[in-house]
């Protein structure tokens, strides 16, 4: 860690404040709809990204927004920000608003934005894994230099589909990185007591792909810079890469989870460890920013924030005959000769 | 061109439909186990590596879960992929993908992005290879909002639904019958004949019976439909389905009120199959004060498929059976 924070970044000062914002917003997104659920507002099932900022960030800030795509897990709402969505649209969704990026049918176990590259979250462990590969067979075929990023948890590393689609990608050389997000813990299950290997990236020898480990998850340079590297042999045709980090979601598993399964003690550790004070401190400490500077980026994010919750709480629920619409796509049937 | 058929098997069929869509739009490709210098697990695909290559004719890993995810993530990406499920039977492997993700994604997505897959998938038993190996198991998906079902059991329907079902934006699912791959026909020849997802078929014109099937039934429907007349004079009229999902409730209401008995009839098993549904919706429309008898269901046993022919023989419904059935109908019995 103290070795990634020496290193010079190449990164500009703009993206630099341009990341750390977006942290704020996955911190500040995440708190208010933990709020809102307590309140009964938002009524659905919700999972956070609270102390996950930098594991997703550093890695998103590593792809071409645009054109690049990735694929999410329940745990979204990170990803989703770190893509730069709407924040209006997807506090609405979570809200189950007609104004919400799903029109409310989704909730925030699908928040999905095709046009921004988000092929979108997934309510089933490691439903993603499969779409990503198939996103990838396309980039390939159609030659776009495009790649996919994967996005999923240490738990979704024991279901079949991990083996089946890891393999695949690997002997079709697909532009696709398997980004194991390892926040410890499957729901209450911790993922040393279900792997026998330390790691989950340790598999990739087994198809043949490098495995890559950013042991500090938390550490939002380390995460981009291991990542910056990772999108470059990928796009270069390398074929895929297996990569994971280590971070904590400071909540429950969602909104409902006692917390039984581990100490108050193993949380305010982790605690210290937050990724977005301590980029804070290394951009005050490295003279890249000011205080002031900072304070701004902190005001706005809590602004976005609120506004979105204005947009959404003042939007219009979806109207009965939304429920029967958008089940099928028009089919184009372009001749008919009987 | 439009006159133009020829005589060919429900796998030449399938060929050339495929054929045809790839020449047409660059983004059909097929995949699965075995389809390229194999020529498919049953022989639908060959020929077809020679013809467009490995990277659109794509051999996968026996990997149905990698396989219907990769197709689905390409489908939402721009591709439209034809999958080579080979026995139905395997798709059991698949259902996450099929149920979960492609049935419910532009849904949850609010409208947005397009699954155009096409899942084909060799159903039913008759070549003895047993319970796992022989299932015809359509009702899983049509319980299932999202996912079209075409089942046809021509080989001018298999062309022209499978065309159709290539260029349509959604998930489909399509059933052939491994027991009539050899089964020949009439074809038409025009690469742009198609034919309507959703509207059934009436193969025969009568007006005492209705019999509503689809898929490998239909043959001997037919067969048993002109015996029956033959030899008893009675007029049946025959109801192809040929799509299940969706449904073409009005031509099945419209000949049930024109004769008032209608049988219904699958190889899939009797419980929890397909043709009870459409009986209960039968039932339910204003086609039941038309109704002069009840409605009967022949279907496959509920057992497993046993792997003896003679038995696995007498599991699904036959000509004479068919022919007993519509007999008890119009006798009122």
């Amino acid at each position: 860690m103290a070795k990634e924070k020496s290193k010079k970044s190449q990164l500009s000062k703009e993206k630099m404040l341009h990341m750390h914002r977006l942290m704020l917003d996955i911190r500040n997104f995440d708190s208010r709809v933990n709020h809102l659920v307590k309140k009964g507002v938002i009524p659905g099932m919700t999972h956070f990204s609270i102390g996950e900022e930098a594991a997703n960030v550093g890695a998103i800030a590593a792809i071409n927004a645009g054109s690049d795509l990735i694929t999410s897990n329940h745990r979204g709402h990170g990803q989703s920000i770190a893509l730069e969505i709407d924040l209006n649209g997807m506090m609405a969704e979570i809200m189950g608003k007609a104004t919400g990026t799903c029109k409310g049918k989704g909730g925030s176990m699908h928040i999905a934005d095709l046009d921004g590259g988000n092929l979108g979250a997934n309510g089933i462990v490691g439903g993603g894994m499969g779409m990503a590969v198939g996103a990838a067979l396309t980039q390939k075929m159609k030659k776009t230099g495009n790649i996919v990023l994967c996005c999923f948890g240490d738990g979704a590393c024991n279901e079949g589909t991990f083996h089946e689609t890891l393999n695949m990608a690997s002997i079709w050389k697909l532009p696709v990185i398997f980004y194991s997000i390892n926040n410890m813990y499957g729901i209450s299950t911790p993922i040393k007591d279900v792997i026998n290997v330390d790691y989950n990236y340790q598999r990739a020898c087994a198809y043949g792909i490098p495995g890559h480990f950013i042991e500090d998850g938390n550490d939002l340079l380390a995460v981009y810079n291991k990542f910056e590297e990772i999108v470059q042999y990928v796009r270069e045709g390398n074929g895929p890469v297996l990569v994971e980090t280590v971070t904590y979601r400071w909540l429950g598993h969602s909104t409902s989870d006692p917390g039984k399964y581990r100490t108050k003690k193993e949380v305010d550790e982790w605690k210290k460890k937050d990724p977005i004070d301590r980029f804070k401190n290394w951009l005050l400490e490295n003279k890249v920013a000011t205080a002031k500077e900072i304070e701004a980026l902190e005001n706005a994010s809590l602004a976005a924030v609120e506004e979105s919750e204005k947009f959404a709480l003042s939007s219009p629920e979806p109207t009965l005959e939304s429920a029967f619409e958008d089940i099928f796509a028009d089919y184009f049937f372009s001749a008919s000769i009987k | 061109m439009e006159n133009n058929r020829k005589i060919m098997s429900v796998r030449d069929a399938i060929i050339l439909a495929m054929s045809e869509e790839m020449r047409r739009d660059e983004n059909v490709f097929l995949m699965g186990e075995d389809v390229g210098i194999f020529g498919g697990d049953f022989a639908t695909s060959v020929g077809m590596i020679e013809e467009f290559g490995k990277e659109r004719v794509r051999d996968t890993p026996i990997s149905e879960n990698a396989i219907s995810g990769a197709a689905i993530g390409a489908a939402m990406t721009g591709m439209r992929p034809i999958v080579d499920v080979t026995f139905m039977d395997f798709i059991v492997y698949m259902m996450d993908n099929i149920v979960n993700q492609a049935a419910k994604t532009r849904y949850m997505f609010g409208g947005k992005g397009q699954i155009p897959v096409v899942f084909r998938a060799a159903a039913g038993g008759g070549v003895g290879s047993a319970a796992q190996h022989s299932q015809s198991l359509e009702a899983w998906f049509t319980h299932i909002p999202g996912l079209k079902v075409i089942a046809p059991g021509t080989p001018a329907d298999v062309k022209g639904l499978l065309k159709a079902a290539i260029r349509d934006n959604n998930p489909v699912i399509f059933l052939e019958y491994k027991a009539q791959y050899n089964m020949k026909g009439e074809v038409p020849l025009d690469p742009d004949f198609l034919l309507p997802i959703g509207k059934a078929d009436i193969k025969k014109v009568g007006k005492d019976v209705t019999v509503i099937t689809y898929g490998r039934m239909l043959e001997r429907v037919i067969q048993a439909a002109n015996e029956v007349e033959e030899a008893e004079g009675v007029s049946v009229e025959v109801v192809d389905l040929r799509t299940l999902a969706p449904l073409d409730k009005e031509a099945v209401i419209e000949s049930v009120k024109k004769t008032g008995k209608v049988l219904l009839v699958n190889d899939a098993h009797k419980t929890g199959g397909f043709i009870g549904e459409v009986a209960a919706m039968i039932a339910e429309s204003d086609a039941f004060d038309y109704l002069d008898g009840r409605i009967l269901r022949l279907a496959g046993e509920d057992v497993p498929i046993p792997y003896n022919q003679t038995l696995e023989a007498a599991m699904i419904p036959n000509v004479e059976r068919i022919k007993k059935y519509i007999l008890k109908l119009v006798n009122n019995r």
